[in-house]
């Protein structure tokens, strides 16, 4: 097959990191191959392709590999300049969005997972940073829309909205399996309303898996890590 | 803006001309003079990579030394987040985040690139960078700890030692961006100076030059260019503070 202009990302419908880089693809309209990895079985090509982390997401574009999703992301922005801008132009607000990506993708992810894979005090004390941290960046909010969420459309989601997208859009879901409350429309009213809006965009919609897979694989996630924590 | 040299100066009072004269100036020096300041500290690895963005690409700045046990209020509204160093502020806007500011300071000055052109030899490149901005914070456990935790320290950073040399760094390439230093470079000063001082401290020896011979000229090439040699902390200095640190640290806590 013709690798000139060919676009392959290497994933895995597990992956909310695979899940941003496929969110990013779709945005732009770019044309892509999808190879579901078995992150127990993986290929030899995500090997060759990821050989320092061997993980999901990939990308090969015209048989160059690129691996790391926000990299991956500005590379999609930055070759592809057709479709929503995934990034601003201004020098000074990418600055500004380039913390808060990494402030969502550093702290809240991490945080985030700690919350589903522990019980007991180590989860109360994930929780709570939690909780902290989304205050933060509600705070923080109110620099990129000091007013009111505007609509979010696939014409205008960022890499912003696209990692919030992959963390907490399934937020409803999370808050069953763990028992507790986590986007709170009174003390986060931006983040609920900007979570809202995303969840509304066809394209997402779309590209999310069916409730019940998602449900399960939560409680599979959540599951697994207590019971090797406690063996 | 106003063209001094065709103006019809007949008739006009010098008062006038005067400010008519600076307003242009102004308007014409501004975006150069622009005042760009930088929060840091002597020696944090973080606040030298802004530093040697700023000096290769000749950018004029002001200084200024935080004491970290006593921020400045100044700090705490560039920085309300994070509350650390280093901040760059450029018009009176700040920014954080070390790697944040370079991409900043790469975006708004494109003289002496810091980055590929190429798109995807660029995406490589912010690979490198993001490996180096995770996995620094590893390496100063090695000063931190003691017994287990410091062998397992030992342990890590030898992995990332070991990654860099085999899939990092290309045989006969003098720095990761080629001829020139470039940000690359620059997110992995830790291992090139700072990575010394923390064995000496820690009485440990992880980065062997025959285990990881290309790393080792690379550290040798990256500290011998003249921006980064001028403007790196002195190791001795930097071991007496981080010396006094392991020892608070490690000291037996009394009930």
């Amino acid at each position: 097959m013709e690798e000139a202009n060919k676009v392959r990302l290497h994933g895995t419908w597990r992956s909310p990191y695979a899940k941003r880089v496929e969110l990013a693809l779709k945005l732009k309209g770019i044309a892509f191959e999808y190879v579901e990895e078995d992150l127990n079985n993986k290929s030899p090509s995500l090997i060759q392709f990821n050989p320092v982390y061997k993980k999901v997401p990939v990308l090969v574009h015209n048989g160059n590999p690129i691996a790391e999703s926000l990299c991956i992301i500005e590379y999609i922005d930055e070759t592809w300049k057709i479709g929503p801008r995934l990034l601003p132009q201004d020098p000074y607000r990418r600055a500004k969005v380039r913390f808060w990506a990494s402030f969502i993708h550093q702290q809240l992810y991490e945080t985030m997972l700690t919350v589903m894979k522990t019980a007991g005090e180590a989860q109360e004390k994930a929780i709570n940073q939690l909780l902290e941290k989304l205050q933060v960046l509600e705070e923080g909010m109110q620099e990129f829309y000091p007013d009111e969420v505007p609509s979010i459309t696939a014409q205008n989601m960022g890499i912003l909205e696209i990692l919030i997208c992959c963390l907490l859009g399934p937020y409803k879901l999370q808050e069953q399996v763990l028992g507790i409350q986590i986007i709170n429309p009174e003390t986060t009213p931006r983040i609920f309303s900007w979570l809202t809006a995303i969840n509304q965009v066809p394209l997402v919609k779309d590209s999310a898996p069916a409730e019940e897979k998602t449900l399960a694989l939560l409680k599979f996630v959540r599951d697994i890590a207590l019971k090797s924590s406690s063996a | 803006m106003m063209d001094l040299a065709s103006h019809d100066w007949r008739g006009m009072n010098l008062r006038f001309m005067k400010r008519e004269i600076y307003q242009t100036l102004d308007q014409a020096i501004s975006p150069i003079m622009a005042v760009v300041k930088l929060l840091g500290t002597w020696l944090s690895p973080y606040s030298c990579k802004v530093i040697w963005a700023l000096k290769l690409k000749g950018i004029p700045y002001e200084y200024i030394e935080e004491d970290l046990s006593n921020k400045s209020p100044m700090l705490l509204q560039y920085n309300p987040v994070h509350k650390k160093i280093p901040v760059l502020v450029h018009d009176g806007k700040p920014i954080c985040e070390s790697t944040v500011i370079l991409r900043y300071i790469e975006e708004t000055w494109p003289q002496n690139p810091l980055l590929p052109i190429d798109p995807y030899e660029r995406a490589v490149a912010l690979f490198w960078i993001k490996y180096a901005d995770d996995k620094n914070p590893l390496i100063p456990k090695l000063y931190r700890t003691t017994g287990e935790e410091l062998e397992q320290a030992a342990k890590e950073c030898s992995e990332i030692l070991g990654t860099i040399e085999e899939h990092g760094l290309i045989e006969g390439k003098k720095f990761f961006g080629g001829d020139e230093i470039n940000m690359v470079d620059i997110a992995f000063c830790i291992v090139a100076h700072w990575l010394g001082v923390f064995e000496e401290v820690a009485g440990i020896k992880v980065f062997e030059p025959h285990k990881f011979p290309k790393l080792n000229s690379w550290a040798q090439n990256f500290k011998s260019v003249p921006v980064i040699k001028e403007n790196l902390p002195d190791a001795d200095k930097i071991f007496a503070v981080l010396k006094r640190r392991r020892e608070t640290l490690l000291a037996p806590k009394s009930n």
